[in-house]
């Protein structure tokens, strides 16, 4: 770890100030992968940024939503009456994350903003293009086991480890960010990015943006939902594959249906057509699979990761029968 | 004299003697040493497979601040004992330990090639980070598969027709080929890291020129000793080892690895103490681990299930530096009554760092082979698994032609069939429901040598009436002091509260390295025999002495709650105490050796676990959950049976990760790990072990030694892994013979 300098401001103006204008300037929270990153030579800030300080930890109903502040804590936020009542989802997915522990120090702010767990990234022995562009994917033609089948470029097939942000995807929050020029909102859809030729870019937001808050807007989806995570132990490990599913339902009916996964691409996989197929349909195995079908088009696989492309809609399909109450 | 189990101290479920200080944080282990004027080491590792050390630049780490210094090849301070053709070091295997910085070649990924010394541990983690090593790399081999045609037989094996890892057969070699009714089955097992809670650490102090003490994590207290002092080529009890408390081990310390000698290296160089703890990272290249083996059994029975011939091949991964060899094959020679076995043991070098013996070593292994192939047949002839080796049960050693000295598996067997509810086995796999998800059931046996080697153990009898004893055996999690507190309250007739057991330290009387399931039997014989010489000091003590118990000898009195007595005289009756203090004695103490006598070349002596259990299988998604254990183990007297159970259950979790969780992965582009840290190496965690129901059958082996007592450290696991796969397979019909299986191995 490199010698860093510590500041913790009580403003948020003072904060992105200070990461605005030094380059090498980073904010801290939780510091769950920062710390990790830095121990290993992947990050070197000369500056930390404490934001621990300032007050954005209140998960409170705003204009109808449910907003919750970046600092608030991952364990805290699962367990929120308002989480619980109005997006359960969200509960289910911070849940599956991590551990408790991982959980009562991480924040909502930086869970979105974690970095992938691809071996190469975190080997500065290895080559990876997300740490070091240029060097080359050393998980391309090497162990792909938990990598990306959507949305991957040449360049990276690294994927967003993230369990709430599948949630935040699906339950189409946006995220409330302020910056050197003002305030501004990003839906949850365009915060991260596809890796491209630029994987080292990994979200929208500026240099100096402060996630401030997430919103999350009232939807019907408080009773048939469901955050369904395989993985290779059965706490304390990243998805080989998840899926948030949640339904409304008439009757047997589906009115209309969100889903997203994660554990397939370099964001939180959002299911749009597959969503649109469910609407107005029965919610049987048979709609499940035809959906999860839908959903899986355009996966493309590599070495060793092409049980994804049978367990990705094996999960869709328990994720909604779950849902659903079919199961 | 009294019947053994007279007095009820052996066989308590007792609280462990040093829990208070383990879960209040006062136990010590060598990292939270803290000496005067202490400095910090950390390593830097190779990034290359194979080849040499071209440049060293170390220039801006020894700049940075707090550096004291950087040693590599060219300037660290020289072994004497590193002249020498080989150092001592355990196991003692054909081949050339590694020596730290001794010249410029790597021979794996992840090899300590510099070692940095700062005043604190950040400055020297940042120095490492600037040391700066170009390589001239080589072609390297490190991928088991493509390299396999290049296993022969150990060179111990080569040289003497005679040792154990010689191919074996009994009746007709290979006899299954020619069978009817036969299976022939590859199974895989993934290279496995210890990967206990602890990491490895060591605080190295040169107390004077020629005088050593080092604060270490091991398992071999006396061994270490002995090697670093041919090492440094100093006298052995100039060589002081502390290691009071290990947080586990589970076999990485019964070496002695390069990082120690890099921190007494650089205790030497920069003359002040140096405490060096390794990384997670480190612990995959740097102290040992299961190594990959693949394995191959043939078997053939007659339709009512004997079976007639077993074949059991096995290959082991070893480093290109040292043949590391293990007992993969043993059971198969020794558990079943097949009139034909043949056994064959390779060794395959590749570029990687040297195994270590861990958990159940070997036997893990090769059970999870066999007994696999066991249910595979059970399967093709249509029986129950269990009937099947019930069939094939052994009533005498059909390897050596010797007598057992104990044996009671078939009691262990119907024991543990009862508990997990075995009727409710389908026969036909995957016709077991429970909503949604596969149901199925499992058992493995397991079993491993009833070691014993020879301690020492000094007593001392104070005149409060107090006893302490000493060893320098560790205690790497199972209670070893707790049991020999026992073990002495019960030989000695003392309450176990008056008892203090110190182990962890050179300076007491030796013991052997605590490994392969012996610590009780070696350890606990030697505190017997000093409870015994306690008891006949006080005897003659008060025979001399005292009218009441003239001519009294120590098999006529009775030893009971710290007191002796003369059952003919009534008024004979004295406290230990008081046998001292009217003589005038501030105490008494004795040192009494044990060793394992002639018995062993009359009989053959094993510990023998099995392990039954219930797996749950989600048909859609893979998931798997394993629902229940039940362990029984036939392990002769339990000593305690709350240290034994919790060894039991640690077991059995073991198990669970061998089975289905745990495995590192290389890239053999790089011939480097991806998989080096606690959250890519998947550990078992709580939400993975089910309720474990552990049962004994508790019945001495008094030819074993004179507590009755068996090992059980390595039992615990060795047959659980193949009891969950078989599980895995009455659940679902797929049958998974490389571990670790996943879900996406059951889609």
């Amino acid at each position: 770890m490199n010698q860093f300098q510590y500041v913790q401001p009580a403003k948020s103006k003072a904060a992105i100030d200070t990461v605005t204008k030094d380059q090498t300037a980073m904010f801290i929270a939780g510091g769950t992968n920062l710390l990790d990153l830095m121990k290993r030579g992947i990050v070197t800030p000369e500056k930390l940024v404490d934001i621990n300080k300032l007050p954005l930890k209140k998960i409170q109903k705003e204009n109808g939503a449910v907003r919750i502040g970046a600092l608030a804590l991952n364990g805290e936020t699962a367990e929120d009456k308002l989480v619980l009542e109005k997006h359960p989802l969200l509960s289910q997915a911070l849940n599956a994350g991590a551990s408790a522990q991982l959980r009562n120090m991480a924040t909502v702010g930086g869970n979105m903003l974690q970095r992938t767990r691809c071996p190469y990234f975190y080997d500065t022995a290895l080559p990876c293009n997300k740490r070091e562009p240029g060097t080359g994917c050393g998980a391309l033609e090497g162990y792909n086991r938990m990598h990306a089948i959507f949305g991957h470029s040449e360049k990276c097939i690294a994927v967003h480890p993230s369990d709430m942000s599948v949630a935040l995807a699906a339950l189409d929050a946006t995220v409330l960010v302020s910056g050197p020029k003002g305030d501004r909102k990003i839906p949850f859809a365009d915060f991260h990015r596809l890796p491209g030729d630029t994987p080292h870019i990994e979200t929208n937001l500026q240099k100096g943006e402060l996630i401030l808050a997430v919103d999350l807007p009232e939807n019907p989806y408080t009773k048939n939902i469901h955050y369904l995570k395989i993985r290779d132990r059965a706490s304390y490990a990243f998805a080989l594959i998840s899926v948030a599913a949640a339904l409304d339902l008439d009757g047997s009916n589906i009115r209309s249906a969100r889903l997203a996964m994660g554990g397939v691409a370099h964001k939180p996989w959002r299911l749009t057509e597959a969503e649109n197929f469910l609407a107005g349909k029965p919610a049987t195995e048979t709609t499940f699979r035809q959906a999860a079908d839908l959903a899986m088009r355009g996966a493309k696989a590599f070495e060793h990761n092409k049980f994804k492309l049978k367990l990705g809609p094996n999960a869709i399909v328990q994720a909604l029968k779950n849902a659903a109450g079919v199961a | 004299m009294k019947d053994y189990f007279f007095q009820d101290s052996v066989g308590k479920p007792m609280d462990r003697v040093d829990g208070r200080q383990k879960v209040t944080g006062a136990a010590k282990y060598s990292a939270e040493y803290e000496l005067p004027n202490m400095t910090h080491a950390v390593l830097v590792g190779s990034i290359i497979a194979k080849g040499r050390i071209k440049s060293m630049d170390t220039k801006k780490a020894e700049n940075a601040p707090g550096v004291l210094a950087v040693l590599y090849h060219q300037n660290a301070p020289k072994v004497p004992g590193y002249v020498q053709a080989a150092h001592p070091s355990e196991p003692k295997p054909v081949g050339q330990p590694l020596r730290a910085f001794y010249d410029d070649k790597v021979y794996f990924n992840g090899q300590p090639v510099a070692v940095v010394v700062a005043d604190t541990l950040e400055r020297a983690m940042y120095a490492a980070h600037l040391v700066k090593v170009t390589y001239e790399e080589e072609k390297h081999a490190t991928d088991f598969t493509k390299n396999v045609s290049k296993a022969f037989l150990p060179t111990a094996a080569q040289r003497n027709p005679k040792h154990p890892l010689n191919d074996y057969v009994r009746g007709k070699k290979d006899a299954y080929k020619t069978a009817d009714i036969k299976i022939e089955q590859e199974y895989v097992i993934p290279t496995e890291v210890h990967n206990p809670m602890e990491l490895q650490s060591i605080v190295a102090h040169w107390e004077a020129n020629d005088k050593l003490t080092v604060y270490d994590k091991t398992q071999a207290v006396i061994g270490t000793q002995n090697a670093f002092a041919k090492d440094w080529d100093i006298p052995v009890e100039n060589v002081k080892v502390i290691a009071t408390f290990v947080g586990g081990a589970f076999g990485n310390g019964l070496h002695t690895w390069p990082h120690e000698t890099a921190a007494i290296m650089a205790a030497k160089k920069v003359n002040r103490p140096v405490k060096l703890v390794l990384t997670r990272e480190q612990m995959f290249t740097m102290v040992g681990y299961r190594p990959h083996a693949w394995q191959k059994v043939g078997m053939s029975a007659t339709p009512d299930g004997k079976i007639t011939a077993i074949t059991h091949e096995a290959i082991g991964q070893t480093s290109s530096y040292e043949e590391f060899t293990e007992s993969t094959l043993q059971q198969t020679r020794m558990m079943y009554t097949s009139p034909n076995v043949t056994t064959r043991y390779r060794i395959l070098p590749l570029d990687v760092s040297t195994p270590i013996w861990m958990r159940g070593p070997g036997e893990a292994t090769g059970a999870f082979a066999l007994e696999s192939a066991l249910d595979e047949m059970a399967h093709v002839i249509g029986m129950d698994p269990l009937e099947f080796r019930m069939r094939n049960h052994t009533d005498r050693d059909p390897e050596k032609d010797l007598p057992w000295s104990t044996k009671y598996l078939k009691e262990a067997m119907q024991m543990g069939a009862e508990r997990i509810g075995w009727s409710k086995r389908p026969n036909i796999p995957g016709t077991l429901k429970n909503g949604e998800w596969l149901v199925g059931y499992g058992m493995g046996v397991g079993t491993f040598g009833a070691n014993r080697g020879r301690a020492k153990v000094r007593a001392v009898l104070h005149d409060d009436g107090t006893v302490v004893l000493q060893c320098a055996t560790t205690d790497i999690g199972p209670g070893t002091g707790t049991a020999m507190v026992q073990i002495a309250a019960q030989n000695l007739g003392l309450a176990p509260e008056k008892i203090i057991f110190e182990l962890g330290s050179s300076l007491y009387p030796p013991s052997p390295s605590q490994g392969g399931s012996a610590t009780v039997a070696s350890v606990g014989s030697a505190v017997h025999a000093a409870c015994k010489a306690l008891q006949q000091r006080l005897a003659t003590l008060v025979a001399d002495n005292d009218a009441g118990f003239k001519g009294a000898t120590a098999d006529k009195l009775t030893f009971d709650n710290g007191y002796l007595s003369l059952a003919a005289t009534p008024a004979a009756r004295v406290s230990f105490a008081d046998v001292l203090k009217r003589q005038k004695l501030k105490e008494i103490e004795v040192t009494e050796e044990s060793k394992p006598g002639d018995e062993r070349t009359k009989y053959s002596m094993y510990s023998y676990s099995v392990h039954f259990a219930e797996v749950h299988v989600h048909p859609l998604t893979g998931q798997i959950k394993v629902a229940k254990i039940v362990s029984c183990a036939d392990a002769g007297t339990i000593v305690n049976t709350k240290t034994a159970g919790n060894q039991m259950i640690g077991g059995a979790v073991g198990g669970i990760g061998m089975a289905l969780t745990e495995g590192t992965v290389m890239d053999h582009r790089f011939g480097r790990y991806v998989t080096k840290d606690l959250a890519e190496y998947h550990v078992p965690v709580h939400a993975d072990a089910p309720a474990i129901d552990v049962f004994f059958v508790n019945k001495p082996d008094l030819i074993n030694n004179p507590n009755g007592t068996k090992g059980i450290g390595e039992i615990a696991i060795i047959g659980v892994a193949p009891a969950i796969a078989n599980a895995v397979f009455n659940a679902t019909g797929k049958r998974i013979r490389e571990l670790p299986i996943t879900p996406d191995k059951l889609i």
